[in-house]
């Protein structure tokens, strides 16, 4: 039972890190803080812009990818510890 | 080769396919029908998921709709990529590890109530007809202008294509047409994209032209895109002109509300194992994420293709392009100025926005319009959805690459459309029939209802192709507030709760809906001359809304679950059963 639980923990800690990325990269750069970030530019785009019409999706491809990676991960250690 | 040609070839192909796919590929159970009996491969989904996914909307207006809205359009950008972050992370795995047909058998078996179900299948229902609506609209759309048929016509043609393979072939023949799909659409999207591109940047990569500079001037296309629209009297095109918190809210409303859409969370339902739902959704992000890094690059190009071609040009000296938009009523000139020469400015170019046209022509040719025109100097009427369309013909690229981008909207349209139908007639078939009225129906009957029902949601879906509501993306835009503020919040709490009950779910999903319903329709249909931020709630648009009633959906289901009687013990088993994925 023990296990269990610290699995569904550990499961929660990895949701909340990476949808803390997802709000930031987002609702952070491409929103709150994209008027700050378009003082900086990178080629033709001023960066808060990037973010809010590129950079913004390319993160959430890239978030996607580490859980799966992250959660396969876990469900190995998990696994390895019931046996 | 004549483009009309082209284009019957090109579509008449793609239609062929779909159709050979479905015969080989027919359903003959009920698990079949409702999930492809669970085996199908995690990438073969993530492109079936994408093609499903992107609808109409996605493929025809929305480019066109951020080539005018500049920087804020990128909530839509966000919010129709990053809703799959949420289902991802919080709903996809569990749902497959639930492992049973539909959204509602979701509902009604964690929150033990046949009213869950019931509430939850009439919210699915609303949700997928105001969607699907809009994909009748953008087949007709694409067979009016490049078929020149009837837009009836077009609309029942397209009936038929996806009768036969949503009736037969169920899921299983969706999930394979919808691959195809896919293919068709990501191929028709990008190829004249990187065209433009090249054209205008010399970058052969969209996403890398959007940021570069214009060919052979010392400028970058951002930038010259914003003194164009500065000379002509337009904000910046990547400055913002909406409130923060309306931008805020209307991103989220589709995040949340693409993470509760029906017809996509089914999707991860027809992987094998709940390791494959959580890569599925991955390959799915990505295939998406192509078209829409895509899009806003697209946008740019559009708008300063469009100004360059048209703003300063004598009428008659005009491509053919104009003029054949015009026919179908989606461009308008009125020369308010009678100069002959076509001025393009902010503002709308007419009272009452959309053209009235007469039978006659103008002096200088025109479709003569009865509008009384407005008091700025645009003279220049352009319905958003065309911009994606016509941009092949305003870059004179080659006729199969116009052919190739009606076909791509095809597929567009009616792979979506075929998911919606399909959730539908399960949710029919399999939740009210099976699960509520008449549980002593046996499979080949159940599979019956599911074939039946299908019938029907198409036969009423192409009623409002026929007969369609405003535009295809502002009616979609509905759907995700309706999804956001019903089934979202009670899909969450069903799976990181073990103390939401069944009365919490259902006060839950009415109070949400009802709230988000009633804005919507008060603003868009009852007073929409009170349609302003001033007189919006807090600020928040109709679009946006939808995360004040996922709010109070929240609210209402987490206080009332915890006044009344927590659930029974086996509920808490079915949830800790759900959050291990083994």
């Amino acid at each position: 039972m023990k296990i269990k639980l610290s699995y569904w923990s550990a499961n929660i800690l990895i949701v909340i890190f990476l949808l803390s990325i997802w709000f930031l990269s987002s609702f952070g750069a491409g929103i709150l803080f994209t008027e700050y970030l378009d003082k900086f530019q990178i080629g033709g785009f001023k960066l808060g812009f990037w973010f809010s019409q590129q950079g913004s999706i390319i993160t959430f491809v890239l978030i996607i990818i580490l859980y799966c990676f992250l959660m396969n991960r876990l469900d190995k250690i998990y696994n390895s510890e019931e046996e | 080769m004549d483009l009309q040609f082209l284009t019957y070839l090109i579509a008449g192909a793609s239609f062929a396919l779909y159709i050979g796919i479905a015969l080989w590929s027919k359903a003959s159970s009920t698990n079949e029908f409702y999930i492809a009996g669970g085996g199908v491969h995690p990438v073969a989904n993530g492109m079936a998921t994408a093609a499903d996914w992107m609808s109409a909307a996605s493929f025809i207006s929305m480019a066109g709709i951020i080539s005018f809205m500049g920087r804020d359009g990128a909530v839509y950008l966000m919010g129709w990529t990053g809703g799959y972050v949420l289902l991802a992370l919080l709903l996809a795995p569990y749902l497959r590890k639930f492992g049973k047909y539909t959204v509602p058998d979701f509902i009604g078996e964690r929150y033990y109530s046949k009213i869950a179900r019931f509430v939850a299948v009439l919210c699915l229902i609303f949700i997928s007809f105001t969607y699907i609506a809009g994909q009748m609209r953008g087949v007709g759309i694409v067979f009016s202008r490049f078929l020149e048929v009837d837009i009836n016509t077009g609309v029942i043609v397209g009936m038929i294509i996806v009768f036969i393979y949503a009736v037969l072939g169920g899921m299983k023949g969706i999930t394979y047409t919808q691959v195809a799909q896919y293919c068709v659409l990501i191929f028709a999207y990008m190829v004249p994209a990187i065209f433009i591109s090249i054209l205008i940047t010399g970058n052969p990569v969209p996403q890398l032209g959007f940021g570069s500079k214009i060919l052979n001037e010392d400028i970058y296309l951002l930038d010259k895109l914003n003194l164009v629209l500065n000379d002509l009297g337009f904000n910046d095109y990547t400055g913002s002109t909406k409130s923060k918190i309306d931008v805020f809210c209307i991103t989220a409303a589709l995040m949340a509300g693409t993470a509760g859409l029906p017809h996509v969370i089914v999707r991860f339902f027809t992987v094998p194992r709940v390791r494959d739902a959580r890569t599925s959704a991955g390959w799915a992000l990505l295939f998406i994420a192509i078209l829409y890094t895509t899009a806003p690059a697209v946008s740019s190009f559009s708008r300063l293709n469009f100004i360059d071609t048209i703003h300063n040009s004598e009428y008659q000296t005009t491509p053919q392009w104009f003029k054949n938009w015009e026919n179908i009523g989606l461009i308008s000139w009125l020369d308010k100025n009678k100069d002959g020469i076509i001025q393009y400015g902010p503002g709308k170019a007419l009272e009452n926005t959309k053209p009235i046209f007469s039978n006659q022509r103008g002096e200088n040719g025109e479709r003569v319009v009865l509008n009384k025109p407005s008091d700025n100097n645009n003279e220049i009427y352009i319905d958003r959805d065309i911009m994606v369309l016509a941009n092949p013909e305003i870059a004179a690229l080659p006729n199969w690459v116009i052919a190739l981008v009606a076909a791509g909207a095809l597929a567009a349209a009616l792979s979506t459309a075929a998911g919606l139908l399909l959730v539908i007639s399960s949710a029919i078939s399999h939740d009210l029939m099976k699960k509520i009225f008449r549980p002593s129906i046996n499979d080949k009957q159940e599979l019956f209802y599911a074939r039946l029902s299908a019938a029907i949601a198409i036969a009423i879906a192409g009623i409002f192709g026929i007969y369609p509501p405003a535009f295809v993306a502002q009616v979609v835009a509905f759907a995700f507030g309706l999804a956001a503020s019903s089934i979202f919040p009670v899909l969450i709490m069903g799976i990181f709760s073990k103390r939401i009950n069944s009365f919490g779910a259902v006060s839950g999903m009415v109070s949400g809906l009802i709230f988000t319903l009633s804005y919507i329709v008060f603003f868009k249909f009852i007073s929409p001359e009170l349609n302003s931020p001033d007189h919006w709630f807090l600020g928040i648009s109709p679009e946006g809304i939808g995360v004040v009633g996922m709010l109070i959906n929240f609210f209402f289901a987490i206080i009332i679950s915890f006044t009344t009687k927590p659930p029974p013990d086996e509920i808490r088993n079915l949830v800790n059963k759900i959050r291990q994925p083994s």
